[in-house]
């Protein structure tokens, strides 16, 4: 196998792995939040339903937990075997956070292993709940950690490169790269909505299968407030992020945005295709993007004329652009009209096809999560590291990487499979009402 | 003691962790297999089961840990092994992830078809270990060249190398022991009886293959590697002392004494001959084309990655007590009285 195959199947297998485990992890980093705050309100109202929900969803976290744990240790091993010269140049400057998330995740296995195996134990429930929250912030920071790191690809800096060799190394400095606090609370944000919104999915799901429960009512509720709060948020952190883009990236910003020439008030561009170099059928909302870049109407936005044709990246990431934005736009809208809804009560918001909506709106975060990433990504080619080092250097001269893919992909179907199969199985044999009434006999065998 | 010196010991002391604590996971799988087919599998699955479920993601934390801290100690590492152990690490990740995910699949997710879950269990449990001592062989050098477009692993030599079967052998005995050791102690607690017996047989029986295959690698590297033989000799003292700490387990699992205590002194046993074989190692990382020193990272980064895991381990300290004193120590849950399972 040449090295041309070998770095071809060495990106199709990073692309495949961490697309995989973004899925879990994403999940990972927001569902410990929505249990405290669940079993919190639980614990305030005296409500045996929200601690309940808390419950349930422990249970149905620790298997995507598990895939998470499973995925992310193969694309941190990956990492070196994939792309051993990134790995060696960027260990040198670079390793601290990779180092610190390690901390993070022994904090949080720890604790998850604690918390679910106290269910009940304490006599103040109180107690159970203060287990949780070294969960909760040992999975946010493993997700701050990680994408520090991203972010220091996109916008390397904390050292200085002299005939080839590294001097005056500042990992701090590397770490508090200009890429970081956009990145950061853009992803942390996004977590938070996705889990929200996949936990109202299932809420939803319930509803329109028959169950007229309170107990789906409270948790549909519950959600959907989270979730407008994070997708409100993430939609402001990602304007944002844009501004860093239009900064430090303005090659990333331009390709997704199909902006070919430098101008003063730049026209946005939503939608449309582009063929033979013309934009066709696209919305064009004047000055907009100069409004997204930098705030004023007729600022500059510096446009694909200014870079070189083998440092830009691939023109298809518009349509994630347009996907990731319009799943952020429509989901906050749905949020929003739910919430209207359920304090006018209006009929609207129990009919089948909204619920319907809403079932959809977890799958349609979760691939709003994958556009973005592809996007951000993508848009980073043709660098590993950004300026430094060009993807088609960074791999492996190793011969095997072809069969290596077959296997993982192998691997991550039995993964899907197995954990979507015993998640439904799990909740399925044991309904919400079921629960319940055991648990009010456990009560009452209590207090006889 | 230089940066490079604390680095490769705080690395060293991880990977001892994930040693003994795999093991115990590894060789409880096996075991639990082992006696289902055999059809005692009442006596041992509950022990096994108490046991691992509250810890299992933290083992692989120890494996990660170690993982990453190589790279960030030492980044040339990651083009050396990174390059070379493309297969080999691959096969154990997936492994890995089979065994570790269908594990909370069964426990958490009660997923049923047990019989021939237990038995995939049991198997990846030996492969594991097999798949991952393969690293400790390649470091003894021989097996890599680098040639102009980088470093190439010669399976076939590797294959039939002696030495790559003998250690592969002794992980599988290690694994073995150390588990068995463990666990007659934990049902011991559990005040299993029937379990203690039949772990405290199998006890036995593994501790003479462990000592066995244990001294086959010292002959076998007299032959492959006689520099690292000679380091070896050096440090007879402390593969002496792990020898009086080995015999002591067994004594006191043979008179059916103080299961605790015999486990101390096993931990005792390898962590001396671990560090007599990583001292005697030094300052190698890959023979002969790497050594901590000219591997090693910058002094700012080495200084900051040593800052952090000190601010870690206050951390990380005090969470592993409390995980240990709810779940090893306390009698009540290790008895089985307890069940606060979500
Ligand atoms: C449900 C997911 C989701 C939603 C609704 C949005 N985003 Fe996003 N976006 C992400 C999920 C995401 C992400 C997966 O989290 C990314 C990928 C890499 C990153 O840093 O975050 C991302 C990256 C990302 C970037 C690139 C940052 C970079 O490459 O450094 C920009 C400019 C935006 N987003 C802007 C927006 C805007 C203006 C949104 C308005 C609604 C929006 N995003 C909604
Ligand atoms: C700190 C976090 C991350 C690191 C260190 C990292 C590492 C890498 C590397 C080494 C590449 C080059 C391979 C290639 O071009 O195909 C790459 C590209 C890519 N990464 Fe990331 N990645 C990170 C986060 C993510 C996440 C979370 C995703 C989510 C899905 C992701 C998706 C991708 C994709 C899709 C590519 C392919 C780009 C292309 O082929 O054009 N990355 N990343
Ligand atoms: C921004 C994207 C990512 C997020 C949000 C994320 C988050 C997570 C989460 C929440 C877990 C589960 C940890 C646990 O419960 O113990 C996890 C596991 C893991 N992730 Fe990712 N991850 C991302 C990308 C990556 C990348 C690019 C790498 C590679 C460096 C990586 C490496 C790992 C490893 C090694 C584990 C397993 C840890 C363990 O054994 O406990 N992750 N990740």
């Amino acid at each position: 196998m040449g090295n041309e195959e070998a770095v071809l199947f060495s990106r199709v297998l990073t692309e495949l792995t961490l697309s995989f485990h973004i899925i879990y992890a994403t999940i990972g980093v927001g569902i410990p939040l929505m249990i405290m705050i669940a079993q919190w309100v639980g614990i305030k109202k005296q409500d045996e339903h929200y601690i309940l929900l808390a419950r349930r969803w422990t249970r149905g976290f620790v298997i995507t937990v598990a895939v998470g744990v499973v995925t992310g240790t193969a694309i941190g091993l990956q990492l070196s075997l994939l792309w051993p010269n990134f790995m060696e140049l960027a260990g040198n400057v670079i390793a601290l956070p990779l180092f610190m998330e390690t901390f993070a995740f022994f904090f949080e296995a720890i604790f998850l292993g604690i918390y679910i195996y106290t269910w009940d134990r304490f006599k103040n429930p109180k107690k159970h709940l203060l287990l949780l929250i070294p969960v909760a912030i040992g999975a946010s920071f493993s997700a701050i950690f990680i994408t520090v790191v991203n972010a220091f690809m996109n916008a390397p800096q904390g050292f200085d490169l002299v005939n080839g060799q590294l001097v005056n190394v500042n990992p701090i400095l590397a770490m508090f790269n200009p890429a970081m606090p956009t990145k950061v609370a853009h992803v942390l944000a996004t977590a938070y909505m996705t889990s929200a919104f996949v936990l109202a999915s299932i809420g939803a799901f319930r509803l329109l299968k028959g169950s007229n429960h309170v107990y789906h009512k409270k948790a549909l509720l519950l959600t959907m407030k989270m979730g407008l709060i994070f997708s409100i948020a993430a939609a402001v952190i990602g304007d944002f992020s844009g501004k860093y883009l239009a900064e430090y990236q303005p090659e990333k910003l331009a390709a997704a945005e199909w902006h070919f020439e430098t101008e003063k008030g730049a026209p946005l561009i939503l939608y449309g295709v582009l063929a033979d170099g013309e934009v066709k059928y696209a919305i064009k909302i004047p000055s907009a993007l100069s409004i997204l870049a930098h705030s004023t109407p007729n600022a500059e936005v510096i446009g694909l004329d200014q870079f070189a044709k083998d440092e830009t990246p691939p023109l298809y990431i518009h349509y994630l652009f347009d996907v990731m934005i319009t799943i952020g736009v429509w989901m906050t809208l749905l949020s929003f009209v739910f919430l209207i809804g359920s304090w006018r009560k209006w009929k609207l918001i129990s009919s089948n096809l909204f619920r319907w909506l809403i079932v959809l709106g977890g799958p349609l975060s979760i691939i709003g999560i994958e556009a973005g990433w592809w996007m951000a990504e993508v848009g980073r080619q043709p660098w590993i590291l950004r300026g430094l080092m060009r993807t088609k250097e960074a791999a492996t001269t190793s011969g095997q990487v072809d069969v290596m893919l077959l296997l993982f992909s192998g691997l991550y179907i039995v993964l899907a499979i197995g954990s979507v199969v015993v998640l439904t199985r799990m909740f399925r044999k044991n309904p919400v009402e079921r629960e319940l009434a055991d648990r009010a006999s456990e009560k009452e065998g209590a207090t006889v | 003691m230089t940066l490079e010196v604390i680095g490769i010991s705080v690395l060293w002391i991880f990977l001892f962790g994930y040693v003994i604590i795999a093991s115990v996971d590894f060789g409880a799988g096996f075991f639990n297999a082992y006696s289902t087919l055999t059809g005692q599998q009442h006596i041992l699955t509950k022990v096994i089961q108490r046991y691992l479920s509250p810890v299992w993601e933290v083992t692989n934390v120890f494996l990660v840990f170690f993982f990453v801290g190589i790279v960030g100690f030492f980044p040339k590492t990651a083009y050396y092994y990174g390059t070379v152990l493309l297969v080999p690490a691959s096969l154990a990740i997936i492994l890995l992830a089979i065994r570790g995910s269908y594990y909370a699949f069964a426990t958490y997710g009660g997923l049923t078809n047990r019989k021939r879950y237990t038995f995939i269990y049991g198997i990846s449990g030996l492969l594991i270990p097999a798949s991952l001592s393969i690293v400790l062989t390649i470091s003894e050098g021989s097996f890599v060249k680098v040639g102009s477009t980088g470093p190439t692993l010669n399976y076939w030599s590797l294959f039939k190398s002696p030495l790559t079967w003998s250690i592969v052998v002794l992980s599988l005995t290690a694994v073995l022991y150390i588990s068995s050791v463990f666990l007659t102690w934990y049902a011991h607690q559990a005040k299993d009886d029937r379990a203690t017996a039949l772990l405290r047989k199998y006890a036995l029986i593994w501790a003479g293959p462990t000592l066995i295959t244990a001294s086959g690698i010292i002959v076998e590297l007299k032959a492959h590697n006689p520099e690292h033989y000679e380091r070896l000799l050096d440090l007879w003292w402390l593969f002496g002392l792990s020898v009086i700490l080995f015999m002591g387990t067994v004594y006191l699992i043979w008179r059916k004494q103080s299961y605790g205590v015999a486990f101390g002194l096993l931990v005792g046993q390898f962590f001396l001959a671990f560090f007599g074989y990583g001292i005697s190692h030094y300052p190698y990382l890959l023979y002969p084309y790497l050594t901590i020193f000219d591997s090693f990272t910058n002094k700012s980064m080495a200084t900051a990655l040593i800052v952090v895991f000190i601010a870690g381990l206050g951390l990380l300290i005090p969470s592993l007590y409390l995980l240990v004193k709810l779940f090893l120590f306390n009698k009540e849950y290790v008895q089985g009285k307890r069940n606060n399972h979500a």
